[in-house]
């Protein structure tokens, strides 16, 4: 590494991790190779796809768009830390009853951009999430059943 | 792809990132929000020597009323402007906007200023900013001064700002009281760049008649354009139906679209044209003459 290399520590899922890195690493690397959470899934690489979508610091942040370095000292949520071990959150469990995934690979994303449209309207209209995901690509589902997921964990939620 | 190599340096205050860009000359790029920068780099098109880091750079981000005009700083994040009472409060304009502008994650993070700083001929906030006849506040080592917007935005992607000036913010007229507002874009998709944008501010006087009118356009030209004939056109008189065929029909002699892959020019000069009659039914429409 070179000497430009730079100290990183941000918080994600209540841990702790430090380490260093080169500015050009993206936070979703970082997250992916030095923290291992790959979860957090990387399609376009330029901010289209929206898989790699994570919450830093409480808002919806695209991963790919972030240098690890400009997130030292954040607080960071990934699509680990929606579950309670091996228990799903209400998200996802909709997500499991309304065939919300089918490969899978844009639902982190999915999971988070609607965990934070979620806490921001608890009584979303199916256009209103419609517009939630409409900067997450979906090659499988169509999205029907997306849509379906987050409005049916909304209602579970609002129980 | 990922980024180039390329070091980095954050700016605590906007005189730091000026002396780091005249430290490190034409090849330091500033980093705001990322939302354009980033890609850029992924996609190797941008190679900065240095990336000069301004998110916490202190001061930059007030959005306020200060002597009749809307000044927000480079750094206020998109978001924020776009649910900002004090902005919808003095320029309507701005949410309705902003709520075109790729999605609420990249306006969680994108920023005012670096929208400006960018200066993508389709992109709405440059047109929003040149059709309001805003002002662009810039520093460099010899100070600040305020440039016009249409000063300011020079072609593609180039801006009058010098290698070593940062953009602090920006100022807009306030809109007075009762103006109707409205934006009309055509976009492959939501979210996605304008192929045209229009955009349209509208205040009525007691008896009817136009007393302001602001219009603009992106994606119609190398740079964003305010459409100063239409205005021209509407200005002083009742907006009837045929005056707004009449003003729409000056567009496409005040601007120079160029086609690409999205959409050939003749498209876009034809849809210019339709979009911004749209806006200006839409704004008057909206418009509330005080009682």
């Amino acid at each position: 590494m070179s000497d430009d290399s730079q100290a990183v520590s941000v918080t994600i899922n209540g841990h702790l991790y430090s380490g260093t890195c080169e500015p050009r690493l993206t936070l979703a690397d970082f997250i992916r190779h030095e923290c291992g959470l790959t979860g957090t899934h990387l399609g376009c690489e330029h901010g289209v796809c929206g898989a790699c979508t994570i919450i830093v610091d409480g808002r919806s942040t695209r991963a790919c768009l972030m240098l690890a370095v400009q997130a030292d000292g954040s607080e960071i949520t990934t699509v680990e830390g929606l579950a309670n071990g091996a228990e799903l959150n209400p998200l996802q469990e909709a997500f499991w009853n309304n065939h919300g995934l089918q490969c899978g690979f844009c639902t982190p994303g999915m999971l988070m951009c609607a965990t934070e449209f979620l806490e921001g309207n608890p009584e979303p209209t199916a256009d209103e999430v419609r517009e939630c995901i409409s900067g997450n690509l979906c090659r499988c589902t169509g999205y029907a059943s997306i849509v379906a997921s987050v409005l049916s964990a909304a209602e579970e939620l609002r129980r | 792809m990922k980024p180039p190599p390329v070091k980095y340096a954050r700016a605590g205050d906007v005189a730091e990132a000026v002396a780091l860009l005249t430290e490190h000359g034409s090849d330091a790029k500033v980093l705001a929000g990322g939302q354009s920068l980033i890609p850029l780099m992924n996609f190797r098109l941008a190679r900065p020597s240095v990336l000069i880091d301004i998110n916490r750079a202190a001061g930059l981000d007030g959005i306020r009323v200060e002597n009749g005009s809307l000044v927000i700083g480079a750094m206020a994040r998109q978001r924020d402007v776009e649910t900002s009472d004090v902005a919808a409060g003095a320029v309507p304009l701005l949410p309705q906007v902003l709520r075109h502008v790729g999605h609420v994650t990249n306006r969680n993070r994108g920023t005012v200023g670096g929208s400006l700083a960018h200066a993508d001929p389709a992109a709405e906030l440059p047109a929003l900013v040149t059709g309001l006849g805003g002002e662009l506040l810039v520093q460099g080592p010899g100070g600040s001064r305020l440039v016009a917007a249409e000063d300011y935005f020079l072609g593609t992607f180039t801006t009058a700002m010098e290698f070593d000036e940062v953009l602090t913010g920006v100022r807009l007229p306030r809109l007075p009281a009762g103006t109707g507002v409205a934006v009309e874009e055509l976009a492959r998709r939501h979210g996605d760049f304008a192929i045209v944008a229009t955009m349209a501010a509208i205040h009525l006087a007691a008896d009817g008649t136009v007393d302001l009118v602001r219009l603009a356009a992106s994606g119609v030209a190398s740079v964003p354009v305010r459409l100063h004939g239409a205005e021209a056109v509407l200005a002083g008189i009742a907006p009837t139906a045929e005056a707004i065929d009449a003003a729409a029909e000056t567009v496409a002699g005040s601007i120079k679209p160029t086609g690409d892959v999205h959409a050939p020019a003749d498209y876009r000069r034809d849809m210019a044209g339709l979009l911004v009659r749209r806006a200006l039914r839409t704004a008057i429409q909206r418009t509330e003459v005080a009682a």
